[in-house]
């Protein structure tokens, strides 16, 4: 089973979500997608075994076949060519490297050069395989990496995404073809604001979703109203708790430190599961 | 001279805007015959790139000089490699600027005045 752990709002508490699960249950593979601030690993703090560059193709006219017909310009969904007085100007940091202008040039006077866009690394700790990928540093593409990192699902094991926050690209490249979502969010307006935006873009993906309200007995009581108007199950809350923050504060897992909450994150597995079965 | 001013409405009585790649409108006036038309920019909605499209498509259109708020980096390459002049920093009536530019009161900008996403509204 695939589960990807995102939110609309950021800071809600998707890496604690998606840690604590991990290393609750037996046989997982966490996987930090969220690639421009990956952080898993600070809580984690796996054993690296390997490392791997992720580049794209970016295009390199050569101007002596080139003559200016702008075909390349017309194919690039992304902007990222401009063809004017003949000339063609690439912009590679608008390219998503997908290859549509060399594939199209009708005098095959694009080459490829790759272009290091980012690094993965994977390692384990204890039972939990981690893997996740880092965004160069001045890169604004993320999602080549993001699909690179998802190559790593294992269908054998239990694989847990954390997502990056939002609800544009980067977000969708890392929950779609998941099994389950879970939101995770706050009692606050923002959180309901944020929520709401990312049940939109998980209703579109018609993917099986929960929330999870973290800091629950802070704020309001409309993210709760919210998710029975929708008819969004809340599989778990957790309070605001000053021991929770402290373990956070200090690089810690919560369910290392508070064994009581293992069970509840297996109780959350559970819940999910019943939800995926009943679906089938 | 044909040029292409980023406005925002279809008129001449319409604001510069201040965004060359996102503003809904360019008026196209020719500075011969007095003629003028404003065309929808498709640009403006762009995911990614807007500057680089919004370029692309004025230089299509056979297009002298542009005249708008301010020019991003990208746009501004395109529009140098295309040979077009750029005139920013406008502001007010379309009609006025015309004017203003006949008499020559404006000068061509050297280089861009706002990063990259200015006209997404995220600031400088």
């Amino acid at each position: 089973m695939i589960i990807s752990v995102a939110s609309g709002k950021g800071g809600t508490g998707k890496t604690t979500v998606a840690v604590n699960l991990a290393l609750s249950l037996a046989n997982t593979r966490l996987i930090d997608c969220d690639v421009e601030e990956p952080n898993c690993h600070i809580f984690v703090k796996p054993d690296i075994e390997s490392r791997r560059k992720v580049s794209i193709p970016i295009p390199q006219v050569n101007d002596d076949k080139c003559d200016g017909c702008g075909r390349c310009q017309e194919v690039c969904a992304y902007n990222a060519i401009a063809v004017v007085n003949k000339k063609v100007i690439v912009f590679p940091e608008l390219c998503h490297g997908c290859g549509s202008c060399s594939y199209f040039c009708p005098l095959k006077a694009i080459d490829e050069k790759n272009k290091e866009i980012g690094i993965i690394e994977a390692g384990r700790k204890g039972g939990t395989d981690f893997v996740h990928g880092r965004l160069n540093i001045g890169m604004m593409m993320s999602p080549p990496v993001i699909r690179e990192v998802k190559k790593y699902i294992d269908k054998k094991k239990t694989v847990i995404i954390d997502a990056p926050p939002g609800t544009s690209c980067p977000v969708i490249t890392a929950i779609k073809d998941t099994d389950f979502i879970i939101l995770v969010t706050e009692p606050t307006p923002f959180g309901l604001n944020d929520l709401s935006l990312a049940i939109g873009v998980v209703k579109k993906l018609g993917i099986p979703s929960g929330v999870i309200i973290n800091r629950s007995d802070l704020g309001n009581k409309k993210v709760e109203n919210y998710c029975a108007e929708e008819n969004i199950p809340v599989l778990m809350k957790i309070p605001f708790d000053r021991r929770i923050a402290e373990i956070y504060s200090g690089g810690d897992v919560i369910v290392e430190v508070l064994p009581e909450y293992k069970n509840k994150f297996r109780d959350l597995y559970k819940k999910i599961e019943a939800i995926i079965n009943n679906k089938k | 001279m044909k040029i292409a001013i980023s406005s925002g409405g279809d008129t001449l009585r319409s604001e510069v805007d201040q965004r060359f790649a996102r503003c809904p409108y360019y008026i196209i006036y020719d500075t011969d015959s007095g003629d003028f038309e404003a065309v929808n920019n498709e640009s403006s909605t762009a995911g990614g790139g807007a500057g680089i499209q919004a370029a692309q498509k004025i230089s299509d259109k056979g297009i002298d000089a542009v005249i708008s708020g301010n020019i991003g980096p990208n746009a501004f390459r395109v529009l140098s490699a295309a040979s077009i002049k750029i005139y920013s920093g406008a502001s007010g009536i379309i009609k006025d600027v015309i004017d203003k530019f006949k008499k020559g009161e404006y000068k061509e900008t050297g280089s861009p005045d706002v990063n990259s996403h200015f006209g997404m509204g995220r600031g400088n």
